[in-house]
């Protein structure tokens, strides 16, 4: 087994810009993602950040698979996986999954929570289906009874929850998490985060966190990797990132993150 | 953070049982129209001609809804041509909606050149006035139940496609989509297991419409003349054959036109309510 989860070698992506398409003729293209470098070890808590539109999403979606890249090469735990077919990935994609933004979106609203987590578990023919389900329940802390209701009767967090239970039910060696507190409340989203963290160190999860917000991620992760523009413009250690900051755009993200007490001169 | 669409309770389905008892009535009575019938649909009785309905004066018991200008029973009629009106809703409705949902979801889940190809097919289909094609196709494969419900598929199945092909669109941008990708699904199976489940209230509401339009179809084709044969009574044959004489037998279009709009609204409720007692969010 490979130390390294993931390799990276100059991936590149780029999207057709269907808004610039001449009339006859192929559609120019962006380029969303401009040669990224960069290994992710086994057990590594990785943080993704950038603004929007900086590819912190494609590169994720580009990670486990959703998107082929044009170029470059992903190499999941020595294997490429940068252009396998859909047929010969399915077998993989157990070993790699993904946590999405919108749990109101990622979860089928006619399946109940428990057909939701045991699908995956169903399609990779594993056995005890039921127990897994539980377990998985269990590990992020909802009620077994939960898995008969339907997302749409659940709160925020417990339907990210779900999502979080969704992932780790099949025991992956890799887990990406999309931006997957930036649509709940304070609270929730300190809950789930509490609970991301626990499953990190509980389970020895390697776990990459794309967020905007550098405060959640540096209470999560141990690594940084700073986007702009489809470049990596930073990739450090966490501490030594906050302590100092190398590149520009660093420094201004990081001079957006709010105090939690500017002046207390306000009575 | 609690949904609002958590709390909405609908009425308990009373237009669900109204429709759905009206279309009971109507399949008993299409099913058991011999044993019911008072009289033989197509017997003549010139001389028990244009009698009136059992509440007007100078009625024959004999006849309760009265009798046309050739003297058969409106009545009679009415139960037989029950029985067409709903094989017609039945056989092309369902066979409409086959054809037209699995274009539509083809084309809106899969993209990409089917959907190219299905959505140009529709929008010329659609150029083609419906009425018009559909009488030039009885026409051509000359008149009786076949060609009816052929043309009514032929010139229905747009309805299902254009709206399944942008609801299947809708869905398929859902995360759910991408998470069964994730978890290993294959396009086909998500297709058939996370899509079309979201898809089917919508199936479901249109194959009931379809159905009522289904009826008003073949009503219109009878009222042509180029439905069934005319020695098999159907509410538009009966609606044409009564429109010579509205003035001096209002009874032989009136009966058979209320049946036939009870059953077009029944069919269209009746989606609507299945619609909502099928969805988990609304239920």
């Amino acid at each position: 087994m490979s130390e390294m989860i993931y390799e990276l070698k100059d991936l590149r992506v780029s999207f057709p810009d269907m808004s610039r398409k001449p009339l006859l003729g192929a559609a120019p293209r962006i380029d969303v993602l401009k040669g990224l470098t960069f290994d992710i070890p086994r057990g590594e808590v990785l943080g993704i950040v950038g603004g929007s539109g900086s590819g912190k999403s494609t590169l994720g979606r580009a990670l486990i698979r959703l998107i082929e890249p044009d170029s470059g090469a992903i190499l999941f735990e020595g294997t490429d996986i940068t252009h396998l077919h859909e047929d010969n990935l399915r077998p993989l994609r157990r070993r790699f999954q993904m946590i999405f933004q919108d749990p109101m979106s990622s979860l089928n609203p006619r399946r109940r929570v428990g057909g939701i987590i045991a699908g995956p578990l169903r399609l990779q023919g594993l056995d005890n289906i039921r127990g897994r389900v539980e377990e998985a329940l269990d590990m992020v802390g909802l009620l077994r009874h939960f898995a008969s209701r339907y997302p749409h009767e659940l709160s925020g967090g417990q339907r990210q929850r779900v999502g979080i239970a969704r992932a780790i039910a099949l025991k992956p060696d890799f887990i990406l998490a999309d931006e997957i507190v930036s649509g709940l409340d304070v609270s929730s989203q300190a809950q789930v985060l509490n609970l991301l963290e626990s499953l990190v160190k509980d389970l020895g999860l390697t776990l990459a966190f794309i967020s905007h917000d550098l405060s959640v991620i540096r209470r999560l992760c141990t690594r940084i990797l700073v986007l702009y523009k489809g470049e990596i413009v930073e990739n450090s250690e966490t501490a030594e990132l906050f302590a100092n900051p190398k590149a520009e755009y660093t420094r201004t993200l990081l001079d957006a993150i709010p105090l939690p007490d500017p002046q207390q001169a306000w009575f | 953070m609690r949904d609002a669409r958590g709390h909405i309770r609908r009425l308990p389905g009373l237009r669900l049982w109204l429709s759905g008892g009206w279309l009971t009535f109507l399949v008993l009575a299409a099913v058991f129209a011999p044993l019911i019938s008072p009289h033989d649909p197509l017997a003549q009785d010139l001389f028990a001609g244009r009698l009136p309905p059992f509440f007007e004066q100078g009625a024959d018991p004999a006849y309760l809804l009265g009798t046309d200008s050739l003297g058969r029973d409106v009545l009679s009629r009415m139960l037989y041509g029950a029985r067409l009106a709903l094989i017609v809703a039945l056989v092309a409705g369902t066979l409409t909606c086959l054809i037209g949902a699995t274009l539509g979801l083809i084309a809106g889940y899969y993209r990409g050149w089917a959907d190219l190809v299905i959505s140009r097919f529709i929008d010329i289909w659609m150029a083609f006035p419906p009425v018009l094609f559909a009488i030039l196709l009885i026409a051509v494969l000359g008149t009786g139940l076949m060609s009816v419900i052929i043309a009514i598929v032929v010139i229905d199945w747009t309805r299902f496609a254009r709206v399944v092909r942008a609801e299947a669109m809708g869905q398929g941008a859902m995360d759910y989509v991408a998470s069964a990708q994730v978890a290993g699904r294959t396009r086909f199976g998500t297709a058939l297991t996370e899509i079309l489940p979201n898809v089917l209230p919508t199936i479901v509401a249109l194959l009931t419409l379809e159905m009522g339009i289904a009826v008003i179809v073949e009503a219109i084709l009878s009222f042509v003349n180029l439905s069934i044969s005319t020695d098999q009574p159907t509410w538009g044959g009966m609606i044409a054959e009564g429109r010579t004489s509205i003035y001096q037998a209002w009874w032989v279009l009136v009966f058979p036109l209320f049946a036939l709009f009870l059953t077009v609204l029944s069919f269209s409720q009746l989606g609507e309510g299945l619609k909502d007692h099928f969805d988990p969010v609304l239920r």
